[in-house]
């Protein structure tokens, strides 16, 4: 595509980005745009840091006596779960791409509420901070699931104040999922009606419907947790008849929502990278978008799957179970919709792309191997070993990270207004590839094979797997460095970006300049047409007059 | 703006109905009905919240959305319960050591 | 729709003043959502041990004072009211009013408050807070009552919290109320407030007989 680049200009027109330079302006903006980039750092900071981590795990793990201490390791995985969970995948797509956006690819000037945007970041600094402060003044060893009663009784590391850190960031969370409800209920152009809203919307509705039901249930849960362990009056104590089983009930409410919150807003990056890299609308659009909302509701229904050994009746169990299979449904229609949105597409290979199909292929994996946890009999076998890391290292990774990156990858001419060496990020999504499956699918072998997680040390007969895993880690770093650096180069010096390198469908790049201006419309828009018309042709169905006018008034 | 504005009169009927209500409950609560003081202090309670969102908070001359919204925080938290709850209460159901020898 | 008479209220990005205030209304129910669902975690905890020990739960709550109880329940419908009626004022723009109604209301949440510390006391006296101080009489139930003790103070505590926040809000209504900011034309923020008061309500008004009334005929 690199026909399409213009000439270098000298000076690029007024736009959100060269409207103003001090820290002033970037500190107390409440444009959209700039908080999306706010976020974009801070997250990648928070992604370096639960990174290492879990490089010093892997330097461990590469010989079976372990490099540190038992303790220390605790650490190491704790500290790795907390900062990559709440600190990176819960905020990373919604809080970047979804803030920098909803508000262009629905046809508004800003997010309903732009000030609580700009709140929701200094929040989520807030908690951050205190994460980092226990992190670093010797830690929390309890598991990012601070199951009690270890963590209220027993642990004598900084739980209250990671605890503190959590609740507070889930705070920052809610109010995005806030913000992007009312923003998607009110704030749609003329013409945007739902049923053409760009799937990437629909799947940050879903999101921001579980942000603002579930975070405020692990809220209150952690509240009960330092309470207890300042008071000890053993609400999660079973020494003093509490039940910590009711501690898990609570936290998995919120947890397993919440792995949809980290995965749904990838799966909405999914639907616009496939339709625009296959040049077709995409396969059965109503499914798509509600099979979003059908994540989102059922997966409310399923959080026991946690809790088949830890004491559950097992009729629960059972039930649960179940609940976890019909979750997967809306997942497989996806995954069908978009090798279907492919099917006689005329496929191009653009990074963005790469990154697509290494989702399609690792989430695949990923959630088949999630069913296979869900069946309560190959769970009592499978239960806390590498095969539960190993499943949700794909989906988190291998998806919510691929459709990050592919994300990045496609918007970065719309958020920068330059392109990125396209030679460079091929190869760095191939190194990704490579070593994220060279990191993660021994895991799966070493879980089948009975080696538990969270230990630090390990039989010797493990270490040729556990080796491979580690090597993988290392290839899997280089491949994250080698974007930050060519993004870095390219965001100063990359060649200028025309309104739309991809020739894609979406206000975004039809109706919104690169960079965009501060309030992302020259004119604003009016839709006219479904989203992903790469046929051109017009909408089978005239829309009913109701539904034409959207929420706004023309 | 050009919403419809209450009268007082509406206001304070429903607050009226509002205290005999709790007076109801205090009184139920003295009389031993068994599992029925439950139901009735629950059905009671559930009356005046259904009272205060209906006419102090507007929902009944509020959009579609607000109702779905409002009515969407109670059903996820009877999810949070009646799931939760489905363990607790199915807990040792069956004697399953003695069963299965 | 009288658009120019309160532009200066119309934020940048939003086309008309209906839609700010549909969105604000929005906003709002979607935060007493996520509201109702932080409360729903200690309802479930409570339903839970409830359950589980119902004769320790009927022992504990022969120590719940029903008189102060049913006083502050009535205290707070009564705030619930004038609070309606401050709304009612402001959509009417009578400045006088709205603000003899925000004070009421403000006047009523103290005395809840105040008769809330009475209660914290008698069970500061009767070293039922729970912790390392705790004591109870009936030695049977000396754990679950602990754990019982834990949740009401959870409870009523996070409900109190909620109450010195929304005193808070109303004296800075008060005051913009008294610097004329308010008109029949705008005044979203004592909607708003005035929903989160009623909520606020609603939490105790299923706090009352779950932690007062039931299970004490038992």
């Amino acid at each position: 595509m690199s026909t399409i680049f213009e000439q270098p200009r000298v000076e690029a027109p007024a736009n959100y980005l060269n409207v103003d330079y001090g820290w002033k302006s970037w500190l107390f903006t409440t444009d959209h745009k700039r908080i999306a980039l706010l976020y974009l750092f801070s997250i990648t900071a928070f992604f370096m840091v639960g990174g290492a981590f879990a490089v010093a795990m892997r330097i461990n793990l590469a010989s079976p006596r372990g490099v540190f201490s038992a303790d220390t390791y605790n650490k190491l995985f704790t500290m790795h779960g907390i900062i990559m969970v709440f600190f990176f995948l819960v905020p990373s797509i919604p809080a970047v791409l979804g803030n920098f956006l909803i508000p262009i690819m629905i046809g508004a000037r800003d997010l309903a509420f732009p000030r609580i945007n700009l709140l929701s970041w200094y929040i989520y600094i807030v908690g951050g901070i205190f994460a980092l402060w226990a992190a670093f003044d010797g830690g929390v060893d309890t598991g990012w699931t601070f199951y009690a009663p270890y963590s209220t009784t027993y642990s004598n590391t900084h739980v209250i104040l990671t605890a503190m850190g959590v609740f507070v960031a889930g705070f920052s969370s809610i109010l995005t999922g806030l913000n992007f409800i009312v923003t998607i209920h009110k704030m749609r152009a003329p013409g945007m009606t739902w049923m053409r809203l760009p799937l990437f919307v629909w799947a940050h509705y879903a999101t921001a419907l579980i942000q603002v039901l579930g975070t405020p249930v692990i809220a209150i849960t952690l509240v009960l947790l330092a309470l207890e362990r300042i008071l000890h009056a053993g609400i999660f104590d079973p020494a003093v008849g509490g039940d910590p089983i009711l501690f898990q009930h609570l936290f998995w409410f919120y947890s397993h929502p919440a792995v949809y919150i980290m995965i749904l807003p990838g799966m909405g990056v999914m639907s616009e990278l496939v339709t625009c890299f296959s040049r077709k609308g995409i396969f059965g659009y109503s499914f798509v978008a509600f099979s979003s909302i059908a994540i989102a509701v059922v997966g409310f229904f399923v959080w026991g799957h946690h809790l088949f050994v830890a004491g559950q009746s097992m009729y629960a169990g059972t039930v649960f179970s179940l609940l976890s299979f019909i979750v997967a449904v809306p997942s497989a229609i996806k995954v069908f919709n978009w090798t279907a949105t492919m099917y006689r597409g005329s496929i191009s290979f653009d990074t963005p792309m790469l990154y697509a199909f290494g989702f399609i292929g690792l989430f695949t994996i990923g959630g088949l191997t999630g069913l296979i946890l869900a069946t309560m009999a190959l769970d009592v076998h499978l239960t806390d070993t590498y095969f539960v890391i190993a499943h949700f290292h794909y989906v988190m990774v291998g998806g919510m990270v691929m459709a990050y990156l592919g994300g990045i990858h496609f918007w970065f001419p719309k958020i920068t207004g330059r392109m990125y060496p396209e030679l460079w990020a091929k190869f760095a999504a191939l190194v990704v590839f490579v070593g994220f499956n060279l990191t993660f699918f021994p895991q799966f072998l070493l879980g089948y094979l009975g080696m538990p997680r969270r230990y630090y040390s390990y039989p010797e007969e493990f270490q040729v797997l556990h080796v491979m895993s580690s090597a993988g880690a290392s290839i899997l770093g280089v491949g994250y460095v080698i974007p930050l650096i060519y993004l870095a180069w390219a965001w100063r010096k990359g060649p200028r970006a025309p309104q739309n390198p991809w020739d894609a469908k979406g206000l975004e790049w039809e109706k919104a300049p690169s960079p965009p201006p501060t309030f992302n419309f020259d004119t604003l828009p009016i839709v006219t047409e479904p989203a992903y018309n790469y046929s051109g042709e017009p909408e089978k169905e005239e829309p009913l007059a109701g539904e034409q006018r959207g929420d706004r008034h023309a | 703006m050009t919403r419809h504005i209450v009268p007082v009169r509406t206001y304070v009927s429903v607050y009226a109905v509002l205290i005999a209500l709790t007076a109801t409950t205090v009184a139920v609560s003295r009389i031993d009905l068994g599992e029925f003081n439950f139901i009735v202090a629950m059905t009671i309670a559930v009356i005046k919240a259904v009272l205060v969102i209906m006419f102090f908070m507007h929902v009944r001359e509020a959009s579609a959305l607000t109702k779905l919204f409002a009515g969407a925080g109670f059903f996820w938290m009877a999810i949070l319960i009646v799931f939760t709850l489905s363990d607790y209460l199915s807990r040792g159901w069956l004697p399953l050591g003695q069963w299965w020898r | 729709m009288a658009i120019a008479t309160h532009n200066e209220r119309l934020r940048h990005h939003f086309d008309t003043a209906e839609q700010q205030e549909e969105s604000s209304t929005l906003g709002m129910w979607v935060f007493l959502l996520t509201e109702i669902m932080f409360f729903g975690g200690m309802f479930g905890a409570y339903t839970v041990y409830r359950n589980m020990y119902p004769d320790a739960f009927a022992s504990t709550s022969r120590f719940m004072n029903i008189t102060l109880g049913a006083i502050n329940t009535v205290v707070l419908i009564t705030s619930s009211l004038t609070m309606a009626l401050a709304v009612r004022s402001a959509q009417l723009g009578v400045k006088r009013a709205l603000i003899l109604f925000l004070v009421l209301t403000l006047l009523l949440g103290c005395i809840f408050l105040g008769v809330k510390v009475v209660e914290y006391h008698e069970k500061w006296v009767d070293h039922h807070i729970p912790g390392p101080g705790f004591r109870y009489d009936d030695a049977r139930y000396f754990r679950q009552a602990q754990i019982l003790f834990f949740l009401y103070f959870a409870m009523t505590g996070m409900h109190a919290l909620h109450m010195i926040i929304g005193a808070g809000l109303l004296a800075t209504l008060i005051i913009m109320a008294r610097r004329d900011r308010f008109s029949a034309a705008w005044h979203t923020p004592v909607e708003m407030i005035g929903l989160y008061w009623h909520f606020v309500d609603i939490v105790w008004i299923f706090l009352f007989p779950l932690l007062y009334l039931i299970g004490r005929t038992r």
